[in-house]
């Protein structure tokens, strides 16, 4: 295999990373019956409390910890609104990603100021998982988190279909009047789903600052979290076809860097623009889809 | 006396002290931000909302920044009120701008007055356009219209940044931006020595006319009962779809306008960084003013007090200007949480005496 394939596939990879993470995140709020449009700021907010986090304890894994943790709160947050309080969730989605793009910025400028040199850290070292083997050895020289984020795919099927919990989350997703006649506290339910979300988005984000990039950007996320929202329909809300789905983007977005380089006569930016394009027509093709968790955007309010 | 608080319709007055309730609470919560940032919050506030208006030149700038929230505050609650989640007034106010910058160049010789009705057509077109896919897409094939949106907005700004670096690239110019539109196409300003220009009555115009539109003709009372529910209005043989469409299109042509002022207005020229969100901001706007034109209208209006504010704020004491975002963004959370104060009520009993009881 000549080294433009294998360049291709391990950047494919290295893309579908934070995909694989926030498009999972989602699936748990979205099988819990919530739409969590705070995607596109928790993955920001990941990827800069990873960072500070980082840089100031010099430990990376204190910035992933961190992140994750972060994370969960920012679900927590979205659950105050739409568990608890139970107001429209295109709206308080919204209004959760300005809130944590505003505080990332502004806790970004009150800690580093405005530098000509943006701050950056030494990020993660990759790992071959297959050592120096010829063609497997190059593709799989990834960073812990990439491996991490393939394991997590099992993990949360296992989760979804297998555990108590998974069973308690689907039944408040399809019908909460009915969990809530067989025992099951819809709220805390929500809460632990949203929480578990937001803490797997926020990861994808500090993969991008602590492994990707050693840096945080303003411009860092650029509409990935969109593009999660769309994956989970792309994905009919299972984690296999998720992962499918974040790595046939990962390949377009993987590819559209690699023909940029071969000074093709297209505009990049026709690549760019492609994968949100591939993805308005996927969900065209779709349609009307009948997987969706029927109880997603309506409030639970207990009688 | 006994105060219980009980599910049920708050009395009406309730409904228009909710914002400025939830603009308290707003300044509340986000002094802690402000206290992060080692300044006094009280100083913050003043400079936030009465410097700005204690001088003329930065009283204008609060209709300035004003003057695009309207439009995209008006755009969302058009759609709103129809039950059409449109989020993506920020890609149809760049297509807008788009328009406005190439009919700018192309319409030279022509007198002011022709011209400028051209631009507004053509951005309101432009938006409409913009608009016009994911709109499809719902009424037709039933796809999520926010994902769709959003999704575009990305797009949109991907086709910028290739008009820019490609043949719109103005070659005097270090940044990349398209030439200069004509004179005969720019706004005249309103207030001289300021950047007030002609947008803003659009603006108002657009508010006046969809606040008639929405309570006053039938395709209003259509909107209005597809944005209450699709089956009912479906049974009274409303044409839901047809209503949808209509809103969505009309909303992205609004959004559109918002781009057109602030090319001809404001910059002269396409510029990448030309909104800075404002098409979201438009989503606080509206949801501030409770889906009411005319309270969205001052929503708009006290967002540009904050966007202003937050220069002044930055520019006096040292804090970062995105304590603006912070500061939109918490308003809008509180005021969509407290909105939802308006389904209990507090009821006052007096317990009847009883004849052996305690107290």
């Amino acid at each position: 295999m000549d080294t433009f394939l294998i360049g291709l596939m391990a950047a494919t990879l290295r893309v579908a990373t934070p995909l694989i993470f926030g498009t999972l995140g989602e699936l748990f709020c979205e099988r819990a019956g919530i739409l969590n449009l705070g995607i596109e700021g928790t993955l920001l907010f990941g990827s800069f409390v990873g960072f500070a986090a980082a840089g100031a304890s010099g430990s990376l894994w204190i910035g992933v910890l961190a992140a994750l943790v972060a994370g969960s709160l920012c679900g927590l947050l979205m659950g105050l609104f739409t568990v608890k309080l139970g107001v429209n969730q295109h709206v308080s989605g919204l209004g959760i990603t300005l809130l944590l793009t505003g505080l990332s910025y502004f806790a970004f400028r009150l800690i580093y100021g405005q530098q000509a040199i943006p701050p950056s850290i030494k990020p993660f070292d990759t790992f071959p998982l297959f050592g120096h083997l010829p063609v497997l050895g190059a593709i799989f020289d990834q960073y812990t988190l990439t491996y991490l984020s393939f394991l997590l795919v099992p993990i949360v099927w296992w989760v979804v279909y297998r555990s108590n919990f998974g069973l308690h989350m689907r039944a408040v997703g399809e019908n909460p009047e009915a969990a809530d006649a067989a025992g099951v506290n819809v709220y805390n339910t929500r809460y632990i789903a949203l929480a578990i979300g937001g803490g797997l988005m926020a990861v994808g984000g500090a993969f991008l600052s602590l492994a990707q990039l050693g840096a945080f950007t303003f411009g860092i996320i650029n509409g990935r979290g969109w593009v999660c929202i769309a994956l989970i329909i792309f994905g009919n809300w299972e984690a296999a076809r998720v992962l499918w789905g974040a790595l046939l983007f990962g390949l377009v977005f993987a590819l559209q860097l690699r023909l940029q380089s071969t000074g093709l006569q297209l505009p990049y930016e026709v690549f760019l623009a492609l994968p949100y394009l591939v993805t308005i027509a996927v969900l065209a093709l779709a349609g009307r889809n009948t997987s969706v968790p029927s109880a997603i955007l309506k409030p639970y309010k207990r009688e | 006396m006994r105060f219980t608080i009980e599910r049920g319709n708050a009395p009406a007055w309730i409904r228009p002290l909710i914002p400025l309730v939830a603009i308290l609470v707003t300044f509340i919560i986000t002094s802690v931000v402000i206290l992060w940032a080692k300044a006094n919050p009280f100083s913050a506030y003043y400079y936030f909302l009465i410097a700005p208006l204690s001088n003329q030149v930065s009283a204008l700038e609060v209709l300035v920044k004003g003057t695009p929230l309207l439009l995209t505050g008006a755009a969302v609650t058009f759609a709103f009120s129809a039950g059409y989640f449109n989020i993506g007034a920020e890609g149809q106010l760049l297509a807008g701008a788009i328009a406005a910058a190439g009919l700018g160049m192309l319409l030279g010789p022509l007198p002011a007055f022709v011209n400028i009705p051209i631009m507004l057509i053509g951005g309101f077109a432009a938006g409409m356009l913009w608009a016009l896919i994911p709109a499809l897409l719902k009424v037709r094939l039933m796809v999520d219209e926010v994902v769709t949106t959003l999704l575009m907005n990305t797009v949109i700004t991907f086709f910028i940044s290739w008009l820019l670096n490609g043949y719109w690239r103005d070659p005097v110019s270090m940044q990349p931006q398209s030439a200069t539109i004509a004179p005969s196409t720019v706004f005249p300003k309103l207030v001289l020595h300021s950047r007030l220009h002609m947008g803003f009555l659009v603006a108002l115009l657009v508010i006046l006319v969809i606040y008639f539109v929405l309570r006053r003709t039938p395709l209003g009372l259509r909107m209005r009962a597809v944005g209450l529910s699709k089956n009912a209005a479906h049974f009274n043989s409303v044409k839901v779809g047809r209503t949808m469409l209509t809103a969505a299109l009309i909303s992205g042509g609004i959004a559109g306008l918002a781009g057109v002022g602030e090319v001809a207005g404001i910059h002269f020229h396409l510029i990448a960084q030309i909104s800075p969100g404002y098409g979201y901001t438009g989503i606080i706007a509206a949801t501030l003013g409770g889906l009411n034109p005319l309270g969205v209208g001052l929503g708009a209006l006290f967002i540009g007090l904050i966007d202003t504010g937050a220069q002044t704020v930055s520019s006096a004491m040292g804090i970062p200007i995105y304590l603006g975002n912070v500061v939109e963004a918490t308003l809008l959370l509180v005021t969509l949480g407290m909105f939802t104060l308006q389904n209990y009520r507090i009821t006052i009993t007096t317990p009847t005496p009883q004849k052996e009881g305690r107290i």
